[in-house]
């Protein structure tokens, strides 16, 4: 064993703001609990917030509408791009407009049943009651959802669920939703409420007596770094997906703003709940530089198969119906083609294990919508999934009208991130950590279209909320300068760490150490992992670190617009990053969602968790580089969703 | 595939830039326009050389960042965005010519990389409904017809990238500013700002130093997302009408 | 909760040449893109109705000297006993030259306007460079030429060959087309004039925000129709002349 995965236990962490009582009224409770700060009083109060995503852009917008002098950040050119955009099926709400039984104790349910278990309570039932507001605030934004000819607003089912709660505007949900909030947060910049800096990358997290005051952050454009000061700082950084090198995320989605968090006290929570999406389009070769995700909703019509032949490299039209395995109908009869994420994916790695997978490598199993276009005529289907059919077949330069699409699982998703408590405070007071940054809500799994719900959540409806309770009991905080020590030295990190990447002249690219580590971690740490696996990659991620530091070779200076150096230091992240991801799954000796252990798992290959040692979240402690963290349990305890072997059969 | 590209390369802001030639071997069919650049980045960095900086960011032709004129066409010869493009609407030995958007609202901020911000100054010019977070009433308040809210996503389908300028020999932004203006002003939940939204975002399209249309019809050839010509006819018809109702 | 939250509209940060104009007036309208456009569309569309009516005009030149002067004639007192002799004449003059005039400087305008927006060139050139976009200001200024050679030949008669007859204008028409001269000029500004037409109509309509999806093809189809008739119109005065239809 590595020194690394020789963690010590702390003491247990406890969610303590979610208040007593019916899980049901502890939001409104919460709310009434919390103290206000005076709508005067709020122009004094600047927040800093990082991102622009659904849970950023919303967030930024609706502080700055409530009066807080807002200083936001992205990465991107402009605040519209951020990779909430990519979104694609929809969003979940419990309006049971279809009247086929949703409730919001439906979705409370589903939620937590889909996150396997590993969700707290009460944070996943305030999202199902927000669901409802979020339909009303975007529809109000004039976010163009699909309707219906009475002029109602349409919904489709999704994976894992039986009742039709699904709002979208086509294959375009995201973007839809991300626009709205983006046009929101452009009122505040135009109101001058909000002071926008695009094109800057938090770099890292100023912590003053021991509350988060201000980050360090790069101007891409000058290279310049600058220190931002304000009364709390809202991560809204999205997810690390991006530590696989390949995956759906966008090229530039890193996990610097929230490792640096970490670094700097805030507990990081189950980082080894990924999710893997069963639908992506699969890699082509080395060259491949991320993974495009086909919507789940294409599993509404599409049907998922393989030949039952070993090897069978026959065109799929060729391969006669009693020849094909649509292993998803035959395992999970009454879910079929929507099964949760986890279960679709890990039944397709089955499968091409077996050597029945198809195309290039046999990394891919048929998503056909033959029977689709029989019986819905083509026109219907082009109306549903057009857009995804086009940017399918100019991916691939084939037809899916004609030919069954190939897909493949590829890392889309983190349901770990950032600890936070109920009020979306992490460990660090002032900090807070909204969205795919966070780690609170979707437990080891995430249902399908609840990523945007969740994001919106927290940013229009739960951070507004509860950040005024930190502000209200810390009114009067001592304004930090460039000149304080600990400031200072943030700085001074942050400036070695640029000028050490840039002096280091070796001769590798960024981006071979990033595919390097991205390979291993999707080989021991991706769909399926074993002590074995696990063990074997946290011995080899030091000496990746170490051969980085050695051979990294980054042009240019500092002092200008410099990509390579941009990729090189969010590396550093991911290098310690994957060793907690890494140690996470090894010591969560269950299968639980996402994480899946071979070692656990029932005599027909599902997972089995083991409630009795893990129904917890594992909250890590940063000690320093390369030392073991510290497990801190918070016990998760289930008063209304019983736990029960998911089944979808 | 073997190609040769001539790659606009401009240090910074305020330096002369000029077209420099560059060679790049086993180029697959398979790969992304960014990816085969991505390989000559892998190459210039090994040689010691700066690599050719270029906006991109999803990869999946939604965020709308990626952004080069290839062969004098916004985006190249399919019409998709930059990332979306494949090697294999090329032929082995074909010389490229890639060039940042061109348009005195869009300056060169390096290479390939220019500045966009003149349209979110546009958007924040009144691209937006003013429903603050709460306000809101139930979403099934207010039917829209589905014809409507078909004809408002159809123009929410616009993704910011400013091929629309950089195809537009005026480089004008009409096109983008006609996708927002129609987006909201159809809808009923846009209606009461229909006024002052189109006054206000015109007056600072032509504030950023953006081109007047002379419909030659470039921008919606280039535009990846579609968003139809006859917007910018329906704009005008917004603006006429809101400039002859309000009182300016 | 509302506090400050209303939008206050802060200066333009805009990079641009242009400045934000004052609200308020039809100075507003002048100031904007779309304002200067939709003047250009309206003396536009009062060009083209007077460009019909003086076809038809000229086409009376086939019906003899008689019927072709008799109309030349009447322009003169149109509009009497109400007006007084040629007040209907330079009323329409002064229509047209407020037309011409604010066309010609909104174009000019807007056309510096446009270069400056696009100050550096693609190094790689295409050949469908805009075809409508240089019809339009190179035929543009064919016409504006054109205009002040047309009214010193026939109506002013300063560059008329031969004997300028005041009140004949059957025989100046014929003087003229005797020319070669005359010929190539009439008939290369009424080429630039039929293209101009053909993409201006339809220019016009999208600008006034006639246009939209559905008319798109009534609209072009229009335009070609209308470019096409006034052409034909206009050229066969001189090709009669030519061929000695008209003598």
């Amino acid at each position: 064993m590595t020194s690394y995965a020789s963690y010590t236990t702390g003491e247990p962490v406890a969610d303590t703001k979610a208040p007593e009582g019916p899980v049901a009224e502890r939001w409104d409770t919460r709310r009434f609990e919390a103290k206000l700060v005076n709508p005067a009083n709020r122009r004094g109060h600047t927040v800093i917030v990082v991102g622009t995503g659904l849970a950023g852009g919303s967030a930024g917008a609706t502080l700055a509408e409530q009066g807080y002098h807002v200083v936001q950040f992205c990465y991107q050119d402009s605040p519209r791009r951020a990779h909430s955009i990519a979104a694609q099926g929809g969003i979940n709400a419990a309006k049971n407009y279809r009247n086929d039984g949703d409730s919001i104790h439906r979705l409370f349910y589903d939620t937590v049943k889909g996150g396997d278990f590993r969700a707290r309570e009460s944070n996943v039932h305030r999202l199902a009651q927000i669901s409802v507001e979020i339909i009303d605030q975007c529809v109000a934004q004039g976010v163009p959802f699909a309707r219906e000819y009475g002029g109602l607003l349409d919904t489709r089912s999704f994976g894992g669920v039986q009742v039709s709660r699904t709002f979208y505007a086509r294959g375009q949900t995201g973007q839809q939703l991300l626009l709205g909030a983006y046009q929101a947060l452009s009122r505040q910049i135009a109101a001058g409420n909000v002071e926008l800096h695009a094109r800057t990358e938090m770099l890292d997290l100023i912590v003053v007596d021991g509350k988060a005051r201000g980050i360090v952050a790069r101007d891409l454009v000058t290279g310049k770094i600058d220190t931002y000061y304000a009364d709390a700082v809202v991560l809204a950084s999205g997810g690390y997906g991006n530590v696989f090198y390949l995956s759906t995320n966008a090229m530039n989605s890193n996990a610097t703003a929230v490792w640096r968090a970490h670094r700097r006290g805030a507990y990081f929570a189950n980082p080894c709940f990924t999710q893997i999406h069963p639908t992506c389009i699969p890699r082509t070769g080395d060259h491949q530089s991320k993974l495009t995700l086909m919507s789940e909703s294409l599993r509404n019509d599409g049907r998922i198969w393989v030949p039952k032949a070993h090897g069978d490299t026959r065109p799929p039209r060729e391969i006669p119906e009693d020849e094909r395995d649509y292993y998803l109908e035959r395992i999970y009869p009454s879910f079929g083609n929507l099964v949760p994420r986890d279960i679709a994916s890990r039944a397709a790695k089955n499968v091409c294990d077996e050597g029945r997978g198809v195309g290039p490598g046999g990394q891919g199993v048929y998503l056909d919508f033959a029977d689709a276009i029989q019986r819905m005529g083509r026109a219907k289907v082009e109306e549903k999934y057009g857009n995804l059919f086009d940017m399918y077949a100019r991916i691939t330069a084939e037809d899916p009208y004609e030919v069954p699409m190939r897909i493949y699982p590829a890392v889309h998703y983190t349901m770990g991130g950032l600890w936070v408590d109920y009020d979306l405070s992490t460990t660090v007071p002032g900090l807070f950590a909204i969205g795919e940054a966070n780690f609170s809500d979707h437990g080891a799994n995430r249902l399908g279209a609840s990523a945007l719900m969740q994001g919106l959540a927290d940013g229009y409806f739960v951070l507004p909320s509860t950040i005024n309770d930190y502000l209200a009991r810390n009114p009067h905080q001592d304004p930090v300068t460039d000149t304080h020590p600990a400031v200072q030295e943030v700085v001074a990190e942050t400036e070695d760490r640029l000028n050490l990447l840039l002096a280091v002249d070796g001769d590798r690219t960024p981006d071979s150490f990033h595919r390097e580590l991205g390979e291993l971690m999707w080989e021991f740490c991706g769909m399926a992992r074993t002590e074995e696996g696990l063990l074997k990659a946290l011995g080899r991620i030091p000496g990746i670190r170490d051969e980085f530091w050695r051979r990294i070779k980054v042009p240019g200076t500092g002092e200008e617009f410099n990509q390579s150096l941009e990729k090189a230091n969010r590396i550093v992240d991911y290098l310690e990053l994957a060793e907690l991801m890494c140690l996470d799954a090894l010591h969560r000796a269950e299968s639980c969602g996402g994480h899946f252990r071979e070692e656990s798992q029932t005599p027909d290959g599902e997972a089995a968790r083991r409630d009795e040692e893990f129904s917890y979240a594992a909250a890590w402690e940063f000690t320093s580089p390369g030392e073991a963290p510290v497990l801190h349990k918070e016990d998760l305890v289930f008063e209304y969703v019983h736990p029960t072997q998911r089944s979808y059969a | 595939m073997k190609l040769t590209l001539r790659v606009w390369r401009q240090p910074a802001a305020d330096t002369d830039g000029a077209m420099t030639t560059y060679e790049v071997d086993s180029v697959s069919p398979d790969m992304s326009f960014l990816e085969m650049l991505d390989t000559l980045n892998e190459e210039l960095i090994l040689r010691g050389e700066d690599p050719v900086a270029f906006d991109h960011d999803c990869r999946e032709g939604i965020c709308g960042a990626c952004s080069l004129v290839i062969n004098g066409d916004a985006h190249g010869p399919e019409r998709t965005t930059s990332c979306q493009l494949h090697m294999r609407s090329f032929q082995d030995g074909d010389t490229i010519d890639v060039e940042p958007w061109r348009a005195a609202a869009f300056p060169v901020v390096k290479d390939l990389v220019v500045d966009r911000s003149a349209f979110d100054r546009i958007i924040q010019a009144g691209g937006y409904v003013s429903a603050p977070t709460g306000s809101a009433p139930e979403a099934h308040a207010t039917p829209v017809p589905k014809a409507d809210a078909d004809f408002a996503f159809e123009h929410a389908e616009c993704i910011g990238c400013g091929a629309c300028v950089a195809a537009c020999p005026n480089g004008s932004a009409m096109l983008f500013t006609s996708a927002k203006v129609n987006h909201l002003g159809v809808l009923p939940q846009g209606a009461p700002e229909r006024e002052t939204r189109v006054l206000d975002m015109v007056d600072q399209m032509d504030a950023e130093g953006f081109g007047g249309c002379t419909l030659t019809g470039e921008c919606a050839t280039a535009c990846p997302k579609g968003i139809p010509l006859p917007s910018i006819a329906a704009m005008n018809k917004e603006w006429l009408r809101a400039a002859r109702k309000s009182p300016r | 909760m509302a506090l400050d939250t209303r939008t206050r509209r802060t200066p333009s940060k805009g990079t641009g040449a242009g400045q934000r104009p004052v609200r308020g007036g039809p100075r507003a309208l002048w100031d904007s893109t779309i304002g200067k456009k939709a003047v250009m569309a309206v003396t536009g569309l009062i060009m083209l109705g007077y460009l019909v009516a003086h076809m038809m005009g000229n086409l009376k030149i086939f019906f003899g000297p008689g019927e072709f002067n008799g109309y030349g004639h009447w322009l003169r007192t149109m509009g009497a006993p109400v007006l007084h002799h040629e007040w209907g004449l330079w009323l329409v003059r002064i229509v047209l030259v407020v037309a011409v005039v604010g066309h010609a400087v909104a174009a000019y305008q807007l056309s510096r306007r446009d270069i400056r927006a696009r100050p550096a060139k693609y190094a790689h050139t295409k050949r469908r460079t805009s075809y409508a976009t240089r019809t339009m200001r190179w035929g543009g200024v064919i016409l504006a030429l054109f205009i002040v050679w047309h009214v010193l030949d026939l109506t002013t008669g300063h560059t008329h060959p031969g004997g300028f007859q005041e009140g004949h204008p059957y025989q100046n028409v014929v003087d003229t087309f005797s020319t070669w001269y005359g010929n190539v000029i009439y008939l290369v500004a009424v080429l630039a004039m039929g293209l101009h037409v053909r993409h201006g109509f339809w220019s016009a309509a999208q600008t006034l925000g006639v246009g939209n999806a559905r008319r798109e093809r009534v609209l072009k189809a229009g335009a070609n129709g209308l470019a096409l008739l006034l052409t034909a119109g206009f050229v066969s005065v001189p090709v009669a002349v030519m061929t000695g239809l008209v003598s």
